[in-house]
């Protein structure tokens, strides 16, 4: 049987507000409150409320036969909980129908996974112990940052426990393959990857209400058609996009809820089914797939040149991530706040000379200053709290040390409660 | 195709961005080989580079007819040009200017500059205009900026031939909006009987268009473009402890230098590892000196008066970052010298060169926090200095003057061959 494996991904970077150099040392909030809320009330508005009301109710009519993924970034799940909390209760009510899932990503829709692996890890559980909080349940499937993966982060993310990974269906890593089958880790068979159809995916996305199009308009049936005219031994489409396409990317009068409200029915209707990512363990992987540089879903190249190609990127994340030791030795919130947010791949992507859409900098020039300037006083923030004339060795084994600490406690309370009842029994 | 071209500058000897203009545009037409050009401009010194166009100094054109001996006219010409040719012209006068003051030849005197009687120059360059139309033949009159406006017309209106007219700058742009009547007359007649009218960019377009009323369908931009530096790896920074930021041009109202020191005031408030320089000569320059002193930044603000050739050249490629907050600036070329030496610039959105640039930081020219900002990046932050050098001059490198070339060759086309 055919399944379609549908998945949102939910994500409203901060918008950083203007910040000028003479500002550094001053003022400490980096955030363009007005802005933010505004955006985050129209996404929920003409997006989100609608959409959740309509899969909801395709999740009631179809007696559960329909299911779809979500993942909220940190920075999606905080806003909304600010300015637009009826969308996270209509994200509940949809969890709690059992028929939709959230995956697991780092916290601050960054790209630590490159940089920092310590840094990783402790956001995707900061991020999966979130989503528990808010829907009851633990992620058991991941996708990284604008699917960024390598065959090493594949790694490091099955050490965390997960065994769906989602990627990005990109041509230099499938050659000849078909993104509609279920794969396996390069070297670890028991991982199995996603890989999202992009092609298929980016019709809904960008070509919807685009009238030039050869297959203009695009229609449920239509779109449904592609899916069962396609070699029977294909198992599973992966059809994955931001969910502001659904009344932003594609506006209301588009028909693009129409068009949401008819893709299941008629799936249905033709004998396709719905999964959601940790439920594939039916499937068996047909082969394993090679990355051994990391790649994503941004830009041509589906590699990371638009948020590390240039020399902006590079020395405005490096500073960043110069001082992720001393950062989480740090208790002071707001501070760890601003450190998981000045992490967001957005602000990179902004710098590049390729691909900056969605910015609201007038070059990439402009984007760099402003975020440079922030980051100039956070790293002041960090410097007045652990010095640099500490040497990051001596930190890390600071770090150590106090990570072991507790272990170490639990192991001699351990010793002497048994020390304690040998007493008592002699 | 032939083109009479009138000018008022021409290398080496040049006053303002005109010359240069006017040098790198011909010699960017200079690679079409089916076109000639001869190039009209006030008073040559006789070293001008003559070898793809011909040059005719108008104080070496009799316009009026006296008889004077093979000798005698030899010497007084000095060598600038051949004695045949003025004798070729002499036997075209068809108007009477005895009214003009002559020399001994029938010639009249012209400074090639801004003299106070501009407007006098004006007008006897339009007498020799009568006498060149009448000797020469060609298929195109193309005037530089309004000084040569009214030759243009004349030999039109001679001729009949098409007449393009190339608005280097228009008097918006000189007074900050105070125009000078008798000048936007002189403007305005050019371009209602010009053809076709070139401008150098976008913003001088609109200008063209709403301060002047022009039909936009007769309005067209051609970018300028900057030639090769000579020999330009020989201008290496110094190396010394302190950045360099630096203001170059003429220190007047349309420049905008007052923005400059109120940006390097608040630079100074940050980082003291910075110097500033404010290169040239103006009528604001004692304005500035006090402005600078106000602000409690004298020792850090240098003047080091009016620059030339190599000295230009060799003080952008000292610099870290080379700033035009030009109030109105119809194109602006140091810019695009400073990036071609690898220097980042720094420019107003009030520049024509903003247009066509992606690798220079723009901001509005009164935007003072935005263009210390801009400073204190470009000195603080090793990317972007690396990224705007390396980008910026391969940005400039790739903007010619042939390709101009071939633009106004297209307009030309369309005038000549209109019917």
């Amino acid at each position: 049987m055919k399944n379609i494996c549908l998945y949102f991904e939910v994500h409203i970077p901060y918008a950083l507000k203007r910040y000028r150099f003479f500002e550094i040392g001053n003022d400490h909030y980096y955030y363009d409150d007005f802005t933010n809320e505004e955006r985050v009330r129209y996404l929920a508005e003409k997006s989100f409320l609608p959409a959740n009301k309509i899969l909801l109710e395709a999740i009631k009519t179809s007696s559960k036969a329909f299911s779809c993924a979500f993942s909220l970034s940190g920075a999606a799940i905080e806003q909304l909980e600010q300015y637009a909390p009826e969308v996270i209760d209509s994200f509940q009510e949809l969890a709690a129908t059992g028929q939709v899932e959230f995956l697991a990503e780092p916290y601050g829709h960054s790209m630590a996974s490159i940089y920092n692996e310590d840094e990783f890890e402790l956001q995707v559980k900061k991020h999966a112990d979130k989503i528990k909080e808010l829907f009851g349940k633990k992620p058991s499937a991941f996708r990284n940052t604008d699917f960024i993966y390598s065959d090493e982060i594949g790694e490091k993310v099955a050490s965390m426990g997960y065994k769906t990974i989602l990627m990005e269906g990109a041509k230099h890593i499938l050659g000849w393959r078909s993104p509609n089958y279920v794969y396996q880790h390069a070297y670890l068979p028991k991982v199995k990857l996603l890989v999202r159809n992009y092609i298929m995916s980016n019709h809904v996305t960008f070509d919807f209400s685009n009238t030039s199009w050869s297959e203009y308009p695009l229609t449920a049936d239509k779109f449904i058609d592609w899916m069962a005219a396609s070699p029977q031994e294909e198992e599973i489409f992966n059809i994955w996009m931001g969910y502001e396409t659904f009344g932003c990317v594609q506006k209301d009068y588009t028909g693009i809820f129409d068009f949401l409200k008819a893709l299941p029915r008629l799936a249905l209707n033709k004998g396709l089914g719905f999964v959601t990512p940790s439920k594939i363990n039916d499937y068996q992987p047909v082969a394993a797939l090679t990355a051994p540089y990391p790649m994503s879903w941004q830009g041509e190249e589906k590699d990371l040149s638009v948020m590390l190609g240039n020399h902006l990127q590079e020395e405005a994340i490096a500073k960043l991530y110069s001082v992720t030791e001393r950062v989480n030795l740090c208790k002071e919130k707001n501070l760890k706040r601003d450190w998981l947010h000045l992490q967001c791949a957005d602000y990179f992507r902004f710098m590049s000379f390729k691909q900056a859409w969605g910015s609201s900098f007038e070059s990439p020039y402009d984007a760099f200053i402003n975020y440079m300037n922030i980051l100039s006083d956070f790293l002041l923030r960090v410097e007045a709290e652990y010095p640099t004339s500490i040497e990051n060795e001596e930190l890390n084994e600071l770090l150590k040390t106090i990570n072991d600490q507790e272990k170490m406690i639990a192991q001699l309370e351990k010793e002497l409660k048994a020390a304690k009842k040998k007493k008592k029994e002699a | 195709m032939k083109a009479l071209m009138f000018g008022w500058e021409f290398p080496p000897h040049i006053l303002g961005g005109l010359g240069t203009a006017s040098y790198g545009l011909t010699r960017g037409m200079a690679e079409q080989e089916d076109l000639s050009i001869t190039f009209v401009i006030p008073k040559p010194h006789g070293d001008e580079d003559q070898s793809f166009l011909k040059i005719i100094g108008a104080c070496n054109v009799p316009v009026v007819w006296k008889e004077a001996s093979y000798d005698q006219v030899d010497k007084t010409l000095g060598g600038i040009m051949h004695p045949d040719e003025y004798y070729f012209y002499r036997d075209h006068i068809r108007y009477d200017y005895s009214r003009i003051g002559t020399n001994n030849i029938g010639c009249i005197e012209f400074s090639g500059r801004y003299p106070d009687n501009l407007l006098q120059e004006i007008s006897n360059y339009e007498a020799v205009a009568g006498v060149l139309a009448h000797s020469l033949d060609f298929d195109v009159i193309h005037s530089h900026d309004w000084l040569t406006y009214p030759a243009g017309i004349f030999a039109k209106q001679i001729t009949g031939k098409p007449l393009v007219i190339h608005v280097h700058a228009t008097d918006f742009d000189r007074s900050r909006g105070q125009v000078n009547p008798t000048v936007y007359s002189i403007e305005k007649r050019g371009m209602d009987i010009a053809d076709h009218i070139i401008c150098v960019s976008d913003l001088t377009r609109r200008t063209v268009i709403e301060k002047y009323h022009q039909d936009p369908r007769k309005v067209t931009t051609v970018h300028n473009a900057v030639d090769p530096i000579p020999n330009v790896e020989q201008f290496v920074k110094t190396p010394r402890k302190e950045k360099l930021v630096t203001f170059l041009g003429r220190i007047t109202m349309q420049k905008g230098p007052e923005y400059f020191i109120e940006a390097a005031a608040k630079v100074l408030e940050r980082t003291k590892n910075v110097r500033f320089v404010m290169a040239g000569s103006g009528d604001m320059m004692q304005a500035m000196i006090d402005l600078a002193a106000t602000r409690g930044i004298a020792d850090k603000m240098h003047f080091p008066g009016f620059l030339k050739g190599k000295q230009v050249t060799q003080m952008l490629a000292d610099s870290d970052v080379y700033m035009m907050p030009s109030v109105s600036e119809p194109f602006g070329i140091s810019p695009l010298e400073a990036m071609q030496v690898g220097t980042p610039s720094i420019i107003s959105k009030q520049s024509g060169c903003a247009e066509i640039l992606d690798h220079a930081i723009k901001t509005d020219y009164w935007d003072i926090d935005a263009m210390a900002d801009a400073i204190y990046a470009i000195v603080e932050y090793p990317s972007i200095y690396q990224t705007l050098s390396k980008e910026g001059r391969d940005e400039v490198n790739r903007i010619t003057w042939d390709k101009a070339g071939l633009k106004v060759r297209d307009i030309y086309n369309a005038v000549v061959y209109r019917d």
